[in-house]
């Protein structure tokens, strides 16, 4: 089972589609097994004819009592991830790149959005796309087709993206300096909110075909976002889907979260998402931290 | 959510800490899981045993401490207690809250061999 995601065999694959490489990702497996003769109560070696009674764990022998020691760590499980995703943000503040963390459920329209995103930012700035699936490339040749370069991470089993996948995605995909990079998670409302990926800003994608108590059914993901577009909202006029309503739930699991209402399909609202992008990508390069020397 | 995944690295975490710390097994591991981590602590209970096979903790007890959540209510200026993270204010009912605590995802401490 992968170490990182857990979420199955075969692990993580990159597939850059300049060249025919699937990278097949291993991660390191540990299979210690121990054969340990310690049977967690007191006992003392033998060497010779000799006895010892320091060379338990405990380093010393009480009568009556056992070897076992308690040990006090505070270790935060999630601790490896948080390092990747630090290397990952390091290099973006560095560089003043734009990364967004793009996470919804399948088929909200994510890929058709940013498409007609790159299709207008594109031109006024540099892009890169790391696409989170977990089989094809095709969302990747969407990108590309748009004149974005784009790298696609094939996760196999795995039910997100990690802070790891993506700092190997990044080493291949250079994103150049001051760039926006999108980075579209696998489709899932669950798991992607648990993994920091590095990310400046996390942008959740809600279409009005779903339920407008997704937010409320999907907490984590919602409290994590910074921004929700709510997509196909051209569809609205064919459905019984309450928008305020589900912006109201999005604000009652994160009161401070900002909305904007979207549809890549009519157009509608793509002005306003797209000043929200200069924007931020206008902080990020005045945030930029170029390394000295 | 993805408890197989938070049990790889809890295993890590103690494989990495049986060479360091040098024991050889683990007998029990206490962890503190917060209400609002979005884990699933029977999901975690289930998934432990199995993914501790052929590692130092393997037939390790599992405890797991729950720590509730908590949040500051901007209304009432108060920190409150709440059980999710689309609950309001037990006081006052609002949603203006600003969790301050049940998020953690932490081993505490384990008995080591």
């Amino acid at each position: 089972m992968c170490s990182v995601c857990g979420c199955g065999e075969g692990g993580a694959k990159l597939e850059s589609g300049h060249h025919d490489h699937g990278h097949h990702h291993g991660h390191d497996h540990d299979h210690d097994h121990h054969h340990g003769h310690e049977h967690g109560h007191d006992h003392h070696h033998h060497q010779g004819d000799d006895l010892h009674y320091g060379e338990g764990p405990a380093g010393v022998s009480v009568a009556g009592m056992s070897q076992n020691r308690l040990i006090q760590i505070e270790a935060d499980i999630m601790g490896k991830n948080a390092r990747y995703a630090a290397a990952n943000r390091d290099r973006f503040t560095v560089q003043g790149i734009l990364a967004l963390n793009l996470v919804s459920s399948p088929g909200s329209g994510k890929t058709t959005l940013l498409c007609k995103t790159l299709e207008v930012i594109g031109a006024e700035f540099p892009v890169a796309v790391i696409e989170g699936d977990q089989q094809t490339s095709a969302d990747a040749d969407r990108i590309r087709a748009t004149g974005a370069p784009a790298i696609q991470i094939n996760t196999g089993k795995g039910c997100h993206l990690d802070g790891h996948m993506v700092g190997h995605a990044l080493d291949h995909l250079t994103p150049a300096e001051g760039s926006v990079l999108f980075i579209e998670n696998v489709g899932n409302l669950v798991c992607p909110a648990a993994f920091d990926l590095g990310e400046g800003a996390r942008v959740a994608i809600l279409s009005v075909t779903e339920g407008e108590d997704k937010p409320l059914k999907y907490p984590d993901m919602f409290a994590s976002a910074d921004l929700v577009l709510v997509n196909k909202v051209d569809l609205l006029p064919y459905l019984d889907f309450d928008v305020e309503a589900a912006i109201a739930n999005a604000r009652r699991v994160n009161p401070r979260v900002r909305v904007i209402k979207v549809s890549a399909r009519s157009g509608e609202g793509l002005g306003q998402w797209l000043d929200w992008l200069r924007a931020a990508r206008a902080m990020a390069l005045a945030a930029r931290v170029p390394v000295e020397g | 959510m993805h408890e197989m995944a938070i049990c790889e690295s809890i295993r890590e975490i103690l494989q990495e800490q049986a060479r360091s710390a040098g024991f050889a097994r683990v007998e029990r591991v206490k962890l503190a899981i917060g209400a609002l981590s979005g884990v699933e602590v029977e999901a975690l209970r289930f998934g432990f045993d199995v993914v501790m096979r052929g590692s130092v903790a393997e037939g390790a007890l599992l405890e797991i401490e729950e720590v509730v959540g908590t949040a500051w209510c901007m209304p009432c200026a108060a920190s409150v207690a709440i059980a999710a993270r689309y609950d309001g204010c037990p006081q006052c009912g609002s949603y203006q809250l600003q969790v301050t605590g049940g998020e953690e995802m932490t081993i505490r401490e384990m008995e080591v061999v």
